[in-house]
């Protein structure tokens, strides 16, 4: 009875490959904002559709499948035991995979929800649902059967992921359908926007951020050689993360026509947020610490140790954003835009990048094929995501200043139409630092893929159960 | 019992993890969503608000099929700024015929709340068909097909108008059985351009605070 690894070579390979995709759509639409004509009059290669795709991909087919992946690898390690039910786990693989490829195919043909980050239409939103539950009962039912006494700590991560996320799926996506292609929100209006921030925000509390610090908690350690520098923060960050991000949501609707209770409510609990979060980056950082000698040979642990700093500037900026001051210059601007790829490049993709240099040789049994290329990855990564996030905060300062201002007359001093104008430069900076980071992505790929041609099959088996007990 | 012997329990039992945390997470929705969606006060009509003409919902329909409100907010916040570049600031009561809402989160292209009655149906045809011909700077798309498809391809005006009557939509036996003919000879740029004109209407004539 060896650990099912097969699985996770097999999300993985998926993972990169919507990275590659999602990430091409992404730099497409950038370069689209700085020469509009490039859709040449095709409505599957117009500006909104193919946003939507991009954020549809790198979400749900890179980072979901990466979480996956890792998920499913960390959990029999840290179980002792091997995969429950693996024919359902490949079911899970199919399900998912040929659901990102029809939905991503369903947006480019015109079919949106209309809701942020949840655009794919019911049937979809069925189809995640059963293939949602069915990663569940895998997850769980191998944790049900550990050898270990205590369930490990990535995988409270993981687990919180799998629940919350399903919670928030299913409510969000309550329709009535009307067509095979189209159907309506059980919401409407103000109640419909307070119900999508409660899944959008969220979705990127629990997918993005406590997903990945599951993946954090197990990689960390594993790639540092340390243990986890206090089991204690970790287990009162975890309760207070899961217990506050849920408020958060209502910032996304600061002087919305929702109302104003929520609002606050909505700010003080973002503000607060920024203790558990740094609370977990200030562990990660510590157990790093006593490991600082191999981020000069390791290119995977300096991609983790990066993603981690960036992981503490996204958690800062967004409860300063979430402040209502702050929000009245940033939202609705390219500020938005530059603090999500803070998040979602430096952190969630570069985590998963150091994390997939570390666990593809061990799947393939082979030795990275170059770490040279892993490093020129770093670089291109860390200047790409540089390059993006400072031009949205140029271009996001500037609009909201702009926007707002008003001359000694007491009126709008700029027509919107200058202010976009005066936005190019920055989009021809954005799309380059998109251009970098993807560039890395296809390097990864490349070394990646390389690695496992390079393979030999490698079947690890639970330790005895002695050795679980003394462990315990 | 000190919190770290609770703890012990919690990590040593699958059932009692996943049961700590749906509730702990389930918390912040059941006292900050659900009181919301609870209260029929948000989900109430304006005044002047008509639900949208079958014109308009395919028009509607379509603008979400586009994604617009990608780039496009409809949503003006009572700033004193916003209200002088756009007009009077929106109320929670303009959108209860919205489903899903679009009030958007990133404004690419201007606001688009009071957008209606601002231009003629021939300003936003040319528009549409090619922004840059109307605004120079524009880095809006062009939608030629919007003008060779014609309106309601699908022929499903009628089964989308009974849905959103399942969902409390005014909409009559009557009107249902207009809508088809009310479309036809109409094409997507038209019924985008009669949504587009119908945005804001229920609060032309509110007096600017």
């Amino acid at each position: 009875m060896n650990y099912e690894d097969r699985i996770v070579t097999a999300f993985t390979a998926c993972s990169v490959f919507w990275a590659v995709l999602g990430m091409l759509a992404g730099v497409y639409v950038a370069a689209e904002l700085v020469w509009p004509t490039i859709d040449f009059g095709l409505p599957g290669l117009s500006f909104g559709r193919l946003r939507t795709l991009h954020t549809t991909l790198v979400l749900f087919g890179f980072g979901v499948s990466g979480l996956v992946a890792t998920g499913l690898y960390s959990v029999q390690r840290t179980s002792h035991v091997r995969l429950f039910a693996p024919g359902l786990a490949w079911f899970v693989l199919y399900a998912w995979q040929l659901t990102i490829v029809l939905g991503g195919a369903s947006i480019l043909a015109g079919w949106n929800a209309g809701k942020e980050y949840a655009e794919l239409e019911w049937p979809f939103d069925l189809a995640i649902a059963v293939a949602w539950v069915s990663f569940g009962v895998v997850f769980f039912g191998t944790i049900a059967r550990r050898k270990m006494e205590a369930i490990y700590i990535s995988n409270w991560f993981y687990g919180a992921l799998i629940i919350v996320v399903a919670m928030l799926h299913i409510v969000n996506s309550l329709a009535l359908p009307a067509t095979l292609g189209k159907s309506y929100s059980l919401f409407a209006g103000a109640q419909d926007a307070v119900v999508q921030w409660w899944y959008g925000h969220n979705a990127v509390g629990f997918l993005l951020t406590g997903g990945f610090l599951g993946m954090l908690y197990y990689f960390l350690p594993k790639q540092a050689e340390q243990p986890i520098w206090s089991y204690r923060l970790s287990i009162v960050a975890f309760w207070a993360f899961v217990y506050t991000y849920i408020w958060a949501g209502p910032h996304h609707l600061h002087y919305h026509s929702i109302p104003e209770w929520v609002q606050s409510l909505g700010m003080a609990m973002s503000l607060i947020l920024l203790a558990p979060s740094w609370a977990t980056m200030v562990n990660g950082i510590m157990t790093v610490s006593a490991a600082a000698k191999k981020l000069r040979s390791d290119p995977a642990l300096k991609f983790i140790v990066l993603s981690l700093a960036f992981y503490g500037l996204a958690t800062f900026e967004g409860p300063m954003l979430a402040i209502k001051s702050v929000n009245v210059f940033s939202h609705f601007t390219e500020w938005t835009i530059g603090h999500v790829h803070s998040g979602a490049l430096g952190w969630n993709a570069l985590i998963t990048f150091g994390t997939f240099y570390f666990l593809v040789p061990r799947l393939a049994g082979a030795p990275l094929y170059s770490a040279r290329l892993a490093n020129i990855h770093f670089w291109l990564a860390l200047a790409g995501v540089m390059l993006y996030v400072l031009s949205m905060w140029g271009a996001g300062v500037s609009q909201g200043v702009l926007w707002l201002s008003l001359d000694k007359l007491g009126e709008v001093r700029f027509s919107f139409n200058d202010v976009m104008a005066a936005m190019k430069p920055y989009y021809l900076l954005r799309f380059i630092g998109g251009l970098l980071f993807l560039a890395g992505a296809v390097l990864m790929a490349v070394n990646l893929a390389r690695t496992f041609s390079g393979r030999r099959t490698v079947v690890v088996a639970p330790p005895p159960a002695h050795a679980a007990k003394g462990l315990a | 019992m000190n919190f770290l012997s609770l703890h012990r329990k919690i990590e040593r039992h699958s059932g009692l993890l996943i049961f700590g945390i749906l509730v702990v997470s389930s918390i912040g929705g059941l006292v900050q969503v659900l009181p919301i969606v609870l209260d029929d006060s948000h989900s109430a009509p304006a005044a002047g608000l008509a639900v949208y003409s079958p014109l308009e919902l395919e028009g509607r329909d379509i603008y979400i099929r586009e994604s617009c409100s990608t780039c496009h907010t409809q949503q003006v916040r009572p700033l004193l700024a916003e209200v002088k570049r756009y007009g009077p600031y929106s109320r929670t009561g303009e959108f209860a015929y919205d489903r899903p809402f679009l009030w958007g989160s990133k404004r690419t292209g201007p606001d688009l709340a009071r957008v209606g009655g601002n231009y003629s149906d021939a300003w936003h045809h040319v528009h549409l068909l090619d922004p840059r011909a109307v605004v120079p700077a524009s880095i809006m798309p062009a939608y030629p097909w919007l003008a060779q498809r014609d309106a309601d391809q699908g022929r499903t005006i009628a089964a989308r108008m009974r849905t959103l009557r399942m969902l409390g939509h005014p909409y009559s036996d009557a009107d249902i059985a207009a809508a088809p003919a009310a479309l036809e000879g109409e094409t997507e740029l038209d019924a985008v351009t009669a949504y587009l004109q119908s945005l804001g209407r229920s609060m032309q004539g509110t007096p600017q605070p």
